[in-house]
């Protein structure tokens, strides 16, 4: 296949050329970026939570005071573990993708000096940790008496358990059990690492912070009581939560359950990446649009340089060309073209990959989007020109011999 | 000239059905994604109080301790200095507010309680935003001086609780207090819920909590502290609370004053008046900082980022999309007009300026802008339906007004003419001798 002769017609075509060219240096630099999003948006969809989200569910009531709660817990509790099927119920401040309650901001020293960001404390009863299912891998779990009864949002002091993401980012690459941590007078010592544990609310947060966890063991008092975590068997679990809140609703009648947030850890999770799922639904669309249009532009091109060039298409077939050397010269042609525009495109991907990643918070955009994106591009011309293509391959030799 | 210039076009356009049909896709389809996020946009950033943001102020103290509030003061203000800065009455009109969610039963209504959030605030708040009234009216200063027991329910609450009816003189019970309505607000949904908007540069650009529904229940301040006492909602705190809820003497910012300034030598009293606070407040030992900030209501929204990145992000894409599109029809025209080379040389042969020729050329693609322009209207139609069933807090205002839609075919005309420049210049170079010779 001579080149030559291609590139030469190209240059009497030079603007259109230039034209379809950037189209897709333009779709191929959207392209790259927009699947990048997509892919971020998947990966933060599918964090690691750490719990057995398809075994628990979250049970939350409001509506009474604080003098009131000791009693309204008893019952509540009591109503809800007469239920059949229900494993265990805790009472725990925070929710994995659900109510947050403990977000405070910690420093490493007395004095709160060394601020070190702002994490989440599940402030949790006796049992809640196992009801969790978080795993410990290092130090231990709450033993019965760091449990310490407390008023306000959370106890001064404590033995805890944090994160290994937290652990790794307070003090890199040292043993973080028996270390100590503060906020404002508080004082916690840590006792043990949990793998993973996420925070409520993941998605306001950069992949690093959404793990910083901690969790205080606390005795129910009457600032720690409405929240429930539940368990019950995976199959059973929707069963079991709508007899629990049925229950809850005639044991205290007078207390509001918030139904909102009464739900599965699996529906609560759902719910809070519904923007990510979105987004990354609106993007696609585009994406399917864009690759659409260019497409079609193609089409429309070849199409109109098909029916210039019937006459010389018409020459060259008489003069020996063969239906395969003339199709494979307009396939020649797209391949060039749209070789143009990919590296151009490469370069746009890049610069607009560093716009996003300035105003966006967005990683680098990995090298291997790069070829992937030029093998569709290069697929899609291919098809694209496929059918004009085809057309001019029928134009009969004979052609040549008629006048326009 | 036109008349026959558009009937050229029209023939033109229908000789070539098939690349026509291209074109104007191609141009519909960018037409309605970018004019689909250019009205969320519209929408997200626009004026949530016409005729009256200009003159509203958020007077910002610090009260914090040294090194605490980093960047200038905190967004919201201490129980101390919110009531001194309002009692004052320094402005035209001023309003504090505070938010929570109360306990709702309404005696004789069939209903479980509800928790229904519930903003405190003072007589001048409703007269400020202009907010308007289905039944009733606001509550007087009288009122709140004398801590009575009365409330304003939204629109919303109402058709909840009563069906729709005038409620006005019933009574609520608001967790465990009876309180009388004196006014239902008509429907009132102010894009983004602007005196609610704070803490938006740490949200990463999460931002569209800020366009949710106006409060359900309005009470008189002071009264309203006292009726649900203990719920109170901090922006935060430096130090430990005693009692969470109850945040009167507690070390935390939670109150928000907003002004109203009818000039700006008004404006520039209040910013020395609260300047002047800080100092006397420093010199009394209460104020670490002599820090103050006063912006604008617009200021204000743009301090805290209201739009949200996702949309900012949509509309860059769809702009790049409809570049995308605009290539693929310059091409398309290209094709198209040059195709038609040896008519426009017959043409310039007969005596047509290069000017005849390029004027006809636009008139097509403005043609297929306008035709285009309809295929964008009904896309973006489409595209605001797909909004609304989009799980966010705007998705109930995604509509298409009078504006946006005038814009909708401004945008299309403009866009294929742009497309069109290149094209008709190219055709209108075509030389008449070298076409008529290969005839």
């Amino acid at each position: 296949m001579q080149i030559k002769p291609i590139l030469s017609a190209l240059r009497k075509h030079r603007l259109s050329t230039v034209l379809i060219a950037l189209e897709i240096a333009l779709a191929c630099a959207v392209l790259c970026n927009a699947c990048f999003i997509i892919s971020q948006r998947i990966v933060a969809m599918h964090i690691v939570s750490g719990v057995d989200e398809a075994a628990l569910a979250s049970v939350q009531l409001t509506g009474y005071d604080s003098v009131q709660a000791a009693d309204v817990d008893a019952r509540a509790l009591a109503a809800m573990r007469a239920v059949a099927g229900v494993q265990s119920v805790s009472p725990i401040n925070s929710i994995p993708f659900g109510s947050r309650r403990g977000t405070a901001g910690i420093s490493t020293d007395a004095a709160g000096e060394h601020f070190r960001g702002v994490v989440e404390f599940y402030v949790g009863g006796p049992g809640s940790l196992q009801t969790l299912g978080v795993k410990v891998i290092a130090g231990r779990a709450p033993q019965p008496d760091d449990f310490h009864a407390f008023t306000g949002f959370m106890p001064d002091e404590g033995s805890v358990q944090i994160t290994q993401s937290l652990a790794n980012h307070l003090w890199p690459g040292a043993n973080p059990l028996g270390r100590e941590f503060w906020v404002l007078k508080s004082h916690y010592r840590v006792v043990g690492v949990l793998k993973h544990l996420v925070r409520p609310d993941p998605t306001g947060w950069t992949p690093e912070q959404r793990q910083w966890s901690v969790f205080l063991p606390a005795q129910p008092g009457p600032y720690l009581t409405g929240s429930y975590l539940l368990r019950a068997r995976p199959g059973d679990l929707p069963r079991v939560l709508r007899d629990a809140l049925a229950a809850v609703a005639k044991a205290v009648p007078e207390v509001v359950i918030d139904r909102e947030n009464s739900r599965t850890l699996t529906d609560l999770r759902h719910d809070i990446f519904k923007n990510d799922r979105a987004m990354a639904g609106m993007l696609a669309g585009v994406i399917a649009a864009l690759l659409l249009v260019t497409a079609l532009g193609i089409v429309g091109l070849a199409s109109f340089w098909v029916a210039q060039r019937r006459r010389q298409i018409g020459i060259r077939r008489a003069l020996g060309a063969t239906r395969s050397d003339i199709l494979r010269y307009f396939q020649t042609e797209n391949f060039l073209i749209v070789t143009f525009g990919i590296a151009l495109g490469m370069l746009l991907a890049f610069a607009i990959n560093l716009l996003l990643m300035k105003h966006y918070e967005l990683p680098r955009l990995p090298l291997y989007y790069l070829p992937i994106s030029a093998l569709v591009l290069w697929a899609l011309g291919q098809l694209a020109v496929l059918g004009p293509a085809l057309r001019a391959a029928a134009v009969p030799p004979v052609v040549a011999t008629r006048s326009v | 000239m036109f008349g026959y210039y558009f009937d050229l076009a029209l023939r033109s356009l229908k000789r070539n059905r098939m690349l026509t049909a291209l074109m104007v896709l191609a141009i519909a389809v960018g037409i309605g994604a970018s004019m689909t996020t250019l009205t969320v946009m519209h929408l997200l950033s626009g004026d949530p109080l016409p005729g009256r943001s200009g003159d509203i102020y958020y007077p910002q103290v610090d009260a914090s301790p040294a090194g605490y509030a980093k960047g200038g003061p905190l967004d919201m203000l201490d129980y101390r200095s919110a009531v001194d800065l309002w009692s004052a009455h320094r402005a035209d009109r001023q309003a504090l507010i505070a938010g929570s969610d109360v306990k709702v039963r309404a005696p004789g209504v069939k209903l479980p309680p509800l928790m229904v959030p519930m903003l405190a605030t003072t007589s001048d708040f409703f007269a400020m935003f202009k907010v308007p009234f289905q039944y009733g009216s606001a509550w007087t200063a009288a009122d709140s001086a004398n801590r009575a027991r009365v409330a304003v329910i939204s629109s919303d609450l109402n058709d909840r609780l009563f069906g729709g009816a005038n409620s006005v003189g019933k009574t609520l019970r608001l967790k465990d207090s009876d309180v009388r309505i004196v006014g239902v607000m008509n429907t009132w949904r102010p894009s983004p819920l602007f005196y609610d908007v704070r803490g938006g540069r740490f949200a990463d650009g999460q931002t569209s909590s800020f366009y949710g529904k106006p409060e359900g229940v309005y009470m008189p301040f002071f009264s309203g502290l006292e009726v649900n006492e203990g719920n109170f909602w901090q922006f935060t705190c430096w130090g430990k609370v005693a009692t969470p809820g109850h945040l009167q003497d507690a070390p935390c910012v939670w109150v928000g004053l907003w002004v109203q300034l009818d000039n700006t030598t008004k404006v520039a009293d209040y910013r020395a008046f609260i300047a002047h606070y800080a100092q006397q407040q420093k010199v009394l030992g209460r104020f670490a900082n002599t820090d103050t900030r006063m912006l604008s209501l617009m200021q204000w929204l743009v301090f805290n980022h209201v739009v949200p990145s996702d949309v900012k992000l949509q509309t860059w894409l769809a702009f790049a999309f409809l570049a995308i599109c605009l290539f693929n029809m310059i091409g398309l025209l290209l094709a198209k007009f040059l195709r038609r080379s040896n008519e426009i040389g017959v043409r310039r042969a007969l005596g047509a300026s290069r000017g005849a020729v390029f004027a006809q050329c636009l008139v097509e693609a403005g043609v297929v802008g306008v035709v285009g322009g309809i295929g964008g209207w009904l896309l973006t139609l489409l595209g605001l339906w797909l909004v609304r069933r989009q799980p966010v807090e705007y998705a109930d205002l995604a509509h298409l007004d009078i504006s946006m839609f005038g814009l909708t075919f401004v945008l299309a005309v403009a866009a294929s003419l742009l497309a069109g420049l290149l094209p008709a210049l190219q055709a209108s170079r075509v030389a008449p001798a070298l076409q008529l010779k290969t005839l």
